[in-house]
């Protein structure tokens, strides 16, 4: 059995960001996954979640649940990512004063992403937009 | 330690007394950059931070901390407190610096 959730997440929504990541993790609760499982893709799912709030001009994210394995796509329509692998380097970020006085920015986001997933894939094309495709061994 | 065992100590108060008081603080942390503290910070642990917005209770709440305490008599934020009560998370506040909060933690055995 196959299962599927969308969020949409809008830039700057900062008051309702985490939201998304919240209902993923009481569905994967409630599916009855792994605390350990749960955790990884709360951290990676909120760091998306942030990603998408902070830097992107708006995106979403889906979360597909399977026998085997969750896949946890973060995708946004831009502005897309100039050197990914800069991006990946932890400490790196673009952010603006005002989030990272927030405490956002830190460069951990990917990083964070990374760690978790079990496989990750990103793909990104400026004026396009970036996407992430995270998997989970369940 | 219990949430509510510290909160027996006059220093703390807790902004929403609503909530369950009754978690067990497991480990300690100290951070204010949400990322870090999303990688490191333990289930259960007290998080001690001077970020006041809203979005430390989803950080809390995925973490499944025991509670967040604001240190040096920082403001809590209307909305962080609604989010908190809707999260159970508590909210703790003391005029004591992190380093002086962390000592009693660490006095209590944790």
């Amino acid at each position: 059995m196959s299962y599927e959730l969308v969020f949409d997440v809008k830039r700057g929504d900062f008051d309702t960001a985490g939201e998304a990541s919240r209902k993923i993790k009481r569905t994967l609760q409630q599916l009855g996954v792994s605390n350990k499982v749960i955790r990884k893709v709360s951290i990676a799912g909120y760091e998306g979640e942030m990603n998408l709030a902070i830097h992107s001009s708006g995106g979403r994210i889906v979360l597909q649940v399977g026998e085997e394995e969750l896949v946890l796509t973060i995708e946004d329509v831009g502005p897309g990512i100039a050197n990914i692998d800069l991006a990946m380097t932890a400490g790196w970020s673009t952010a603006g004063d005002e989030v990272r006085q927030m405490g956002f920015g830190a460069g951990m986001g990917l990083p964070n992403m990374k760690n978790n997933a079990d496989s990750f894939e990103i793909s990104s094309k400026i004026g396009e937009g970036t996407k992430i495709v995270m998997k989970f061994f369940v | 330690m219990k949430v509510s065992a510290l909160l027996e100590n006059k220093e703390f108060k807790c902004l929403n007394p609503q909530v369950g008081i009754e978690g067990v603080i497991k480990s300690g942390y100290v951070g204010d950059l949400l990322s870090w503290v999303m990688a490191n910070a333990g289930h259960g642990c007290a998080w001690v931070t001077i970020q006041t917005h809203v979005n430390i209770i989803a950080v809390a709440s995925l973490l499944e901390m025991s509670c967040v305490i604001i240190p040096e008599g920082a403001e809590v934020e209307e909305s962080t407190l609604e989010r908190a009560i809707i999260e159970d998370i508590p909210i703790i506040i003391t005029g004591l610096n992190a380093f002086e909060v962390c000592k009693i933690l660490g006095n209590a055995g944790i």
